[in-house]
């Protein structure tokens, strides 16, 4: 099996400076954030990857990495060992076709004034997909019927539509140009559980009739729990753990992704104990020196302080901690 | 995990409900809702948006958003009606009596006075006590909910705490006044998931330890079940389900929510497919005749549409389904 899509070294970094005259005159700094800072993963043909983690850890920023909303800082997207910095081009039309995302707030990524018919009809009509107003019409209704709305919908206003539908919507405009793959960006954090529901479903029988490739965003895990195959944690713009669904979750190796799962409320309630969770994410601005997790670790010692400890397989694990790689935990 | 039955409720809510007054008709936000809260019990009220659950709790505070207003029925608090005090009134009942917290501490925060002067005046509005006093108690209660370097701290604004421990403030800020029953509206709903934790453990705590009770609303089923000694779910502006926690998330009785329960993705269990209700919660403009669920549920009979089930004892639990008011047992999982 090949991988469809390729990170190498990934990384995204902002410049928050004050204006120049402030820097100037009052001699402030010059600031950057590294929202995300050396992130390499690969995702095969018609699986899924999800990323965690809490906000500000730089998910959403990889997702639009990879569909070419951002121009990356340093390191490469190769999808279908084609360079994906050329679907940022004028000509990389063909590659922008096969790939689509999907937003978080149904509410902000419609637009109010369109019917759902030209919604969905745009990426038809963008990339000359169907010739002719009628074979559009039969096509968007296909697209709308394959995520559970009727054909007669498309003549409705996003308005009209409960926030599980319009998600819907969202999800027959991506798929309207036949991608290979969905880059999801908290598809389901805006819905309610029954419809989040819904459309997990919908998303599940999707990859299973087109063989379509995901990267899930989420900081969710039991969603990402029931939807990937292959799980990567982010911390401060960085992976610090990459394993297989069964694996992270029945055996997490890397402290954070330990805490992660802790923290998750018991609903269950089989009165497993749990280990409070310490502290707050850092302040992205100043992270911490060496391994960015270190102030809230119960295992950081001094070589976690100092040195980062970078992304390395340990027992069939990525895995980015000095604890884990002394044998420590 | 129920405290021991008693014989007088700390706040009673009977047959309330709540109306929005518009152009084009009446719309009724809660329809003959009641529960009751114990001395330092713990109630959950879960639901999905638009279900009612804030406004219960806006009710009951005396915050309902004008049009609305309390139609029907009655609040009482420590057996005395709050529902149709006076402005002023209802003023001195919340944070002395009552206290609040918010899904967004951004927005429960004033952001031009030190969180210091906003707790100190909570205290000082309340309770008898000189200025000294007060800002030694604000201290205090700075500690007990975990803000480290709180005599430095108390003199800093709002924007100068991360959002875990603004809402630590709003905590310190709810309790400040040692009121008997909290209203907590989402309050971990804007903060991530390992600062949720704390937060939860923080407010069980603290309430145990001041001997508060607290109704928490959240749609998060796994707060829930962490905390709450009692819990009822609520659908269109009515309460579907209401029992001891643990048999509502283990045995539910009402279809609606089992399904609920059915479309959470489990941490413990692999399944291909959620279990999935059709279709949405109904608007208020078209709540159906009958039980408001009845369109989307599997069991539904020829009752359930023409007549509204009231709460039914179903076992441990009572549900409004007609389901239990023939056959109790009937509606296995």
């Amino acid at each position: 099996m090949t991988a469809l899509v390729e990170v190498r070294d990934l990384a995204k970094v902002f410049d928050v400076s004050p204006p120049w005259l402030n820097r100037v005159v009052e001699r402030k700094p010059r600031l950057f954030v590294y929202a995300v800072d050396g992130v390499s993963f690969s995702i095969e043909r018609g699986k899924t990857l999800a990323l965690v983690g809490e906000s500000g850890c730089g998910k959403s920023t990889v997702a639009r990495l990879l569909v070419g909303l951002y121009a990356p800082t340093r390191g490469s997207v190769r999808y279908d060992g084609l360079d994906a910095s050329a679907a940022r081009a004028s000509d990389g039309r063909g590659l922008r076709r096969r790939m689509q995302m999907i937003f978080q707030d149904p509410y902000a990524s419609l637009n109010p004034r369109w019917k759902v018919a030209d919604i969905v009809a745009e990426p038809l009509r963008e990339h000359a997909l169907v010739a002719g107003e009628q074979q559009l019409t039969e096509r968007v209704g296909q697209l709308l019927s394959s995520v559970g709305l009727a054909a007669q919908d498309m003549e409705k206003f996003p308005h009209q539509f409960s926030g599980g539908q319009r998600q819907r919507i969202s999800i027959a405009r991506a798929l309207a140009t036949e991608p290979e793959f969905l880059v999801c960006d908290e598809p389901t954090s805006a819905l309610d559980v029954s419809v989040q529901a819904q459309v997990l479903n919908i998303m599940k029988e999707l990859q299973r009739a087109q063989g379509l490739t995901y990267l899930f965003i989420s900081h969710n895990l039991a969603v990402v729990r029931h939807v990937s195959d292959q799980v990567g944690v982010m911390y401060l713009g960085r992976l610090v753990e990459l394993a297989d669904k069964a694996r992270l979750f029945n055996q997490p190796r890397h402290p954070y992704t330990r805490m992660l799962l802790d923290a998750i409320p018991d609903i269950g309630m089989s009165g497993r104990s749990r280990i409070p969770v310490q502290g707050e994410v850092p302040n992205p601005l100043a992270p911490p020196s060496g391994c960015s997790f270190h102030p809230r670790c119960p295992h950081a010692n001094q070589r976690c302080k100092s040195e980062r400890p970078p992304l390395q397989t340990i027992g069939g694990v990525s895995i980015a901690c000095h604890a884990v790689e002394e044998g420590r935990i | 995990m129920a405290p021991p039955a008693v014989s007088a409720p700390l706040l009673e809510v009977r047959h309330l409900r709540v109306e929005f007054p518009t152009r084009r008709g009446t719309l009724v936000a809660l329809d003959d809702i009641s529960f009751s809260i114990a001395p330092g019990e713990i109630l959950g009220v879960v639901g999905e948006s638009g279900a009612g659950k804030s406004l219960t709790g806006a009710a009951i505070i005396g915050l309902l958003d004008p049009p609305g207003r309390v139609a029907a029925g009655e609040i009482r608090f420590q057996g005395r009606r709050i529902d149709n005090l006076s402005y002023e009134e209802m003023r001195k009942m919340r944070g002395r009596s009552i206290g609040a917290i918010f899904q967004d501490p951004l927005t429960s925060l004033n952001p031009l006075y030190t969180i210091g002067r906003q707790i100190t005046e909570t205290i000082q509005t309340h309770l008898q006590v000189s200025a000294l006093e007060a800002r030694s108690r604000a201290i205090r209660l700075l500690q007990e909910t975990g803000i480290p370097a709180a005599e430095a701290r108390i003199d800093q604004y709002p924007h100068q705490f991360s959002g875990g421990m603004r809402q630590r403030v709003v905590i310190a800020l709810a309790l400040a006044a040692e009121p008997k029953l909290i209203v907590a509206d989402e309050p971990t709903t804007a903060l991530d998931v390992s600062i949720q934790a704390q937060i939860i453990a923080l407010l069980k705590r603290l309430c145990r330890e001041h001997g508060a009770a607290v109704m928490l609303v959240t749609h998060d089923m796994g707060v829930i079940a962490e905390t709450c000694d009692r819990v009822a779910v609520m659908y269109a502006g009515r309460i579907a389900e209401i029992g001891p926690v643990h048999e509502v998330i283990h045995s539910p009785r009402h279809p609606y929510t089992v399904g609920l329960m059915g479309s959470i993705p489990a941490m413990d269990a692999d399944r291909e497919r959620l279990l999935q209700i059709d279709g949405a919660m109904p608007r208020l403009t078209s709540i159906p005749r009958g039980c408001a669920f009845n369109p989307r549920c599997p069991r539904a009979f020829d009752r359930c549409r023409i007549e509204r089930p009231d709460l039914i004892d179903a076992g441990a639990t009572r549900a409004a389904c007609w389901l239990h008011a023939t056959a109790p047992q009937e509606l296995v999982q």
